[in-house]
């Protein structure tokens, strides 16, 4: 009984925590999502509201009057985001297959490799890279923050955990008495079987690529090259100084992409995160 | 056909063949661009489109030493450290309280998945919008915080809020908490729930209550996982940029820069003295390199341990079903 009484009580504490806590998480969002539709002179008179107003189509005008645009912003993140998660799944995987289904003098070095660079951040050698490419006028091309996506090492690792104990190699036995070759094995057959781990990853790196700052910022200067994180600052400039209502908006626009894709892939994208992503 | 060695695999060099992609790229793009900002550091190197190398003669470890000496370095350092330290041990606790309440087995919480969701959030979205949304929120005169502090009476008139440098620095550390706590209450669930029931049944049967489980069962139990988010943790907090960028530059009066921020400065905004960025960054290759390694052996160790314990399991099994024959025959 008394067992009992106490439970309830614990439960009452539990969901007010975490009822508190969801709404930390919604109302910043909230407020700059109806900031977005209201006139500076609402938001002037009262920065917070929970009921939208009607200045959306206004706030835009002006949004996109002056540099910022949301259009070039999301075609370029679009661009680099989706290519270098497809350049870093495929690579991975193959990489990972390599671990796992071949018996090579130099793998387990090569492992042990992986798992001692996988926790060094891109950031810290920034400034050898930004050289690199500057010497052979390379800045503000896309392609310089997608192709080092072929080596990733932290995939890699995941990749190789999750094939390790699904791989059955009396399939590709079967396949290669049929004669299908090594490269074709692996792009037929294997790349199926990944399918799970691909989604957790693809979503994962999309997300993170997406968000990504530090290297576009040093990279891009070009206005029409800016991604997203990078189009974002200008609304922190002087040109949009007092049009809050355009600067909710901008920051609206940037995020409402990444909101609609996790609402829908939620469920995929926390069960990717208790298998363990690792990041900061 | 020719005959080959006996023990030779011919599917071998496949191995080293899917692997050149790998490797090529982290040649060009990773090995290559670290030796050479360890070179840069040396050097010499600064000025706005300068890319010639030369090394300093007279004392080569000159940029270390000046950034090493530099007080907006070691502000940044502290700062940096203190900022991590101070978000980590909050979000540590409130995901391991979160942690234990979600898989509580005798107070099973309700819209459990809605509350993950919802909770995590703020870590996908983007760390860049977030710094901006919040510069916003304590605008002054009429940000929405001052909006709050004046209608309800705490402030007579709204206030400069971020002039304040203990402030600013609590804001930053409440954006990383705020951002993380939900990734990390994933992490710690995975690994709780991956513990094996029978120890939990049995604690039950010993009479321990909910606070003795946490602590004699559960905690220990997921050592390991713990470990590994501090050190995560500790290796992205030590890269903190996008959020002490964007949210008051460093500011007020260097209150919020980091080391990450301050290298940036120093190559990229208006001093391009590459050489002392990359000797800065070089520091800080070093300290996560070897955080870095620390992880790799306990990692190791882990793995090691589970193998050694899943051989024992085997051949337990393999002495009990000779037995059984035995019996049998």
């Amino acid at each position: 009984m008394l067992d009992n009484k106490q439970n309830r009580v614990m439960k009452v504490i539990i969901y007010v925590v975490c009822i508190f806590l969801a709404a930390l998480s919604i109302l910043p969002f909230w407020i700059m999502i109806v900031n977005a539709t209201r006139s500076t002179y609402q938001i002037q008179q009262h920065a917070v509201s929970l009921i939208p107003s009607g200045y959306l189509m206004n706030n835009l005008k002006i949004l996109l009057g002056k540099s910022f645009n949301p259009a070039v912003g999301f075609a370029n993140s679009l661009i680099i985001s989706v290519g270098a998660t497809v350049l870093s799944i495929y690579f991975s995987s193959l990489t990972a297959y390599a671990q796992v289904a071949y018996n090579w003098k130099l793998r387990d070095a090569f492992f042990s490799f992986i798992m001692v660079v996988m926790m060094i951040p891109g950031q810290v050698t920034m400034i050898g890279f930004y050289q690199m490419v500057y010497k052979i006028h390379m800045t503000n091309r896309l392609s310089m923050l997608i192709l080092p996506a072929i080596a990733a090492p932290t995939m890699v690792f995941f990749m190789r955990q999750y094939l390790q104990p699904t791989l059955s190699m009396e399939i590709v036995q079967s396949a290669r008495i049929d004669g299908a070759r090594e490269f074709r094995i692996f792009n037929e057959i294997i790349l199926p079987i990944m399918k799970p781990a691909i989604a957790t990853q693809a979503i994962f790196s999309f997300v993170a690529q997406w968000n990504r700052l530090f290297e576009p910022l040093v990279l891009l200067t070009d206005k029409s090259k800016y991604t997203m994180p990078v189009m974002v600052s200008l609304l922190k400039g002087d040109i949009y100084k007092t049009e809050y209502g355009s600067i909710y908006l901008g920051l609206t626009l940037t995020v409402l992409p990444l909101i609609i894709v996790y609402l829908l892939l939620s469920k995929y994208i926390i069960a990717g995160v208790a298998l363990g992503s690792v990041k900061g | 056909m020719k005959t080959k060695k006996p023990g030779y695999d011919r599917y071998a060099r496949y191995g080293y063949f899917f692997s050149i992609p790998f490797v090529i790229a982290y040649l060009l793009f990773s090995l290559y661009p670290t030796l050479y900002t360890a070179v840069i550091g040396f050097t010499d190197l600064k000025g706005i489109g300068a890319t010639a190398i030369h090394f300093l003669k007279d004392d080569p470890f000159r940029n270390f030493k000046t950034v090493l000496t530099n007080p907006s370095f070691k502000q940044g350092f502290k700062n940096t450290v203190g900022i991590w330290l101070c978000n980590f041990v909050p979000q540590m606790l409130l995901a391991l309280l979160l942690a234990a309440w979600f898989t509580d087995r005798r107070s099973k919480v309700g819209a459990q998945g809605l509350f993950k969701v919802l909770l995590y959030m703020p870590n996908i979205i983007t760390a860049a919008t977030i710094a901006i949304l919040f510069a916003a929120f304590f605008g002054y005169p009429m940000g929405p915080v001052n909006d709050l502090l004046v209608r309800f009476g705490l402030v007579e008139k709204p206030v400069e809020l971020l002039r304040n440098k203990t402030t600013a620095r609590g804001v930053v550390v409440f954006i990383q908490t705020w951002m993380w706590y939900g990734s990390t209450m994933i992490t710690l669930i995975s690994g709780i729930l991956g513990i094996s029931p029978e120890i939990f049944e049995s604690a039950d049967v010993d009479g321990a209550n909910r606070v003795q489980t946490f602590f004699y069962i559960t905690l220990p139990n997921i050592r390991t996982i713990l470990l590994f988010t501090l050190v995560t943790s500790l290796i992205g907090g030590l890269n903190m940029f996008d959020i002490p960028r964007l949210f008051l530059n460093g500011g007020p009066d260097n209150a919020t820069l980091t080391t990450s921020l301050f290298i940036y400065n120093q190559a990229f905004s208006g001093s391009y003295m590459y050489n002392r960025a990359a000797a800065g960054s070089m520091i800080m290759f070093v300290i996560i390199g070897i955080l870095s390694a620390a992880l790799f052996f306990v990692m190791r160790d882990r793995d090691e341990g589970k193998l050694r314990k899943q051989i024992k399991l085997q051949q337990k099994e393999y002495s009990r079903k000779m037995k059984a024959e035995r019996r049998n025959a």
